[in-house]
């Protein structure tokens, strides 16, 4: 169960990883850092919507949600806007370096004690807990929440991606961005409605991994955001489904290991390992398609 | 000729090996002197750095495969060569340890370059960003397997390295980095190096073998960092985990960056800037990773070609 929630935060993330690598063919270092902005704009808001609802309740826990959301989508054009745009004719390695640079900029920024200070904060109860009982299986009402609305979450996405306007257009735009443009697609409209969309994921992700991890600080973006990169990876990088699959997987396996006393001590290293299996023998990932470079 | 054959040195040496002659010596004598603690160490940190990033260069500047697992290499070297002088130091008599010191040195390297061997064989079906992450990776289960190492510390680290390293070793061996990787790509077999840059489907079709390439440059510059990180462990006599993270394979990656992709001369001056930067910095100390940062957003933004690069503008 724990390995279902923690699969299903990875697979949060790892669909903003493989969203903008579908519009733009680079890896968004800076995604796993949004993760963190998103949990620490909560904590942040949480006194104060506290004070118009209850807290813990789930009506004041979607009001911060839905905060953390649009400030971190904010966040994440803005970062395009400033970073990403002006290197877009670039070669890519320039943009992947940019992005790492940008990510540690981030990192080191919060970290400073005028920000946020490198010490980890206490996450507030947004939502009341109370553990159900299925037999001889213990649920935690945490990890139910972030089951549910993950769940939500990818049906909200396929329907956006799938069904509307602006998600055909991403799709234009990820398949051929020429082309898209050729049809009267508004590029730079669709990329940073594709980091707004990645970011409020992320910022979601965020919260529901500082809702089972026992407190925040400006590093706590870093391994989630490795885990949900090779998910992105594992499932097919650009493939929305494979993100979803990827995430599972590890979020499963790391689980499975960290129970296995002689491997618990590998954890970090286990995704990893399987990423580089992976790679070998399928680079294009779980559900990608193979590619055949023309020359 | 015959006279040249009778006494090979220094009248038969080209140009190039009489300057690395000049160089190494100039080191061991330099190295007699005494200096400031402080200064001695941040310069032995400079020449530990122009290995890292001149070997580096080989791979992500010359060759063109973007690597971000070099301090995973140091870290295969440093290790090996901690873990063998502290082994065989107290056997071996006072004048014999420059010998085991060298020897270690080697042996870091050695291993370190089968580690490259290793990562470079099967990631090399891998292009861009794949083979960035997947030495990433490798970086990281290195770090993971040293941490859980009972043998060389774990977490809590390696202590008591003898301190070996000296101003002269660490020179010496900068020089003969800067040489071989030098030598190497301006010799007829190391034009293929560039040749894989500029176009792989073009080399290929020139009876250039890629792979070999690739596997080759991986294998020369693991190698070169593996004695930088055996230095690094003679030097510092401490060795931690952490210490070979993915920020330090950055750090060695932004100083290529920095010096442009594919130019030795000046990778090494870059490698010296950078290695001073956060030195000069110290009084900002809150602000010198924000700073840091900063500078490889806008150098990528302003000069992506690198800082220290003029004229020979690269086509691509």
């Amino acid at each position: 169960m724990n390995g279902l929630a923690l699969g299903s935060i990875y697979a949060l993330i790892a669909l903003g990883y493989t969203m903008v690598y579908g519009v733009l063919r680079f890896i968004n270092f800076a995604h796993s850092d949004v993760l963190m902005l998103g949990a620490f704009s909560a904590y942040y808001l949480a006194p104060a919507v506290a004070q118009v609802l209850p807290l813990p309740s789930l009506a004041g826990a979607l009001v911060v949600t839905l905060f953390a959301c649009v400030l971190c989508a904010g966040l994440g054009v803005l970062i395009e806007f400033l970073a990403y745009r002006p290197l877009r004719s670039r070669p890519r390695l320039t943009v992947l370096i940019t992005a790492i640079g940008v990510s540690l900029f981030i990192e080191f920024t919060c970290q400073h004690r005028a920000v946020f200070g490198a010490d980890t904060k206490a996450f507030p109860k947004l939502l009341p807990e109370s553990d159900f009982r299925l037999g001889d299986l213990i649920i935690g009402s945490n990890d139910l929440v972030v089951l549910v609305t993950t769940v939500l979450l990818l049906t909200g996405l396929w329907f956006v991606v799938q069904r509307t306007k602006i998600g055909t257009a991403m799709r234009a735009v990820s398949f051929n961005q020429q082309a898209a443009a050729l049809m009267g697609i508004d590029i730079n409209r669709i990329i940073s409605f594709t980091f707004a969309l990645g970011s409020a994921l992320a910022a979601v992700a965020g919260i529901l991994y500082a809702l089972k991890a026992p407190g925040i600080d400006p590093l706590m973006g870093v391994q989630p955001g490795l885990r949900a990169f090779i998910a992105a990876v594992l499932g097919g990088i650009g493939n929305l489904p494979g993100a979803a699959l990827g995430g599972l997987v590890i979020g499963l396996l790391e689980t499975f290991a960290g129970g296995i006393s002689g491997l618990s001590n590998y954890r970090d290293g286990i995704a990893f390992a399987i990423l580089i299996l992976i790679l070998l023998f399928k680079p294009a990932g779980l559900l990608g398609k193979a590619t055949v470079e023309k020359v | 000729m015959a006279a040249d054959l009778k006494f090979p040195f220094p009248a038969s040496l080209n140009g190039a090996k009489r300057w690395l002659l000049v160089a190494v010596v100039l080191s061991f004598l330099l190295s007699l002197g005494h200096y400031n603690r402080y200064y001695l160490g941040v310069t032995i940190d400079i020449g530990i750095n122009i290995i890292l990033a001149v070997s580096l260069n080989l791979i992500n500047g010359y060759t063109g495969q973007f690597s971000l697992g070099h301090a995973g290499f140091m870290a295969v070297g440093a290790y090996t060569a901690a873990k063998f002088s502290l082994v065989f130091a107290p056997g071996v008599p006072e004048p014999l340890r420059p010998l085991l010191f060298l020897v270690a040195l080697l042996l870091g390297g050695a291993v370190a370059a089968i580690a490259g061997l290793a990562v470079g064989v099967p990631s090399l079906r891998l292009k861009g960003d794949y083979l960035a992450i997947v030495t990433l990776g490798f970086g990281e289960i290195i770090r993971v397997i040293v941490q859980n190492m009972e043998a060389v510390g774990a977490a809590s680290g390696l202590k008591g390295i003898p301190k070996y390293t000296t101003l002269g070793w660490t020179f010496a061996l900068a020089s003969a980095t800067v040489y071989v990787v030098v030598s190497l790509v301006n010799s007829t077999y190391g034009r293929g190096f560039v040749a894989v840059k500029d176009d792989e489907v073009a080399a290929s079709s020139m009876g250039i073998n890629p792979v070999r390439y690739k596997v080759t440059a991986f294998v020369v510059g693991a190698f070169f960092a593996g004695i930088a990180g055996g230095l690094y462990a003679h030097h510092k006599q401490f060795l931690s985990p952490t210490g070979f993270d993915f920020l330090k394979s950055i750090d060695i990656v932004v100083m290529v960056i920095l010096g442009g992709m594919g130019r030795t001369a000046s990778v090494v001056v870059a490698a010296v800037v950078l290695t001073l930067l956060p030195e000069f910095l110290r009084q900002f100390a809150d602000y010198r990773m924000i700073i840091y940062a900063l500078l490889i957003i806008g150098l990528m933004m302003a000069r992506p070609q690198g800082l220290f690069t003029f004229g020979r503008r690269a086509a691509a």
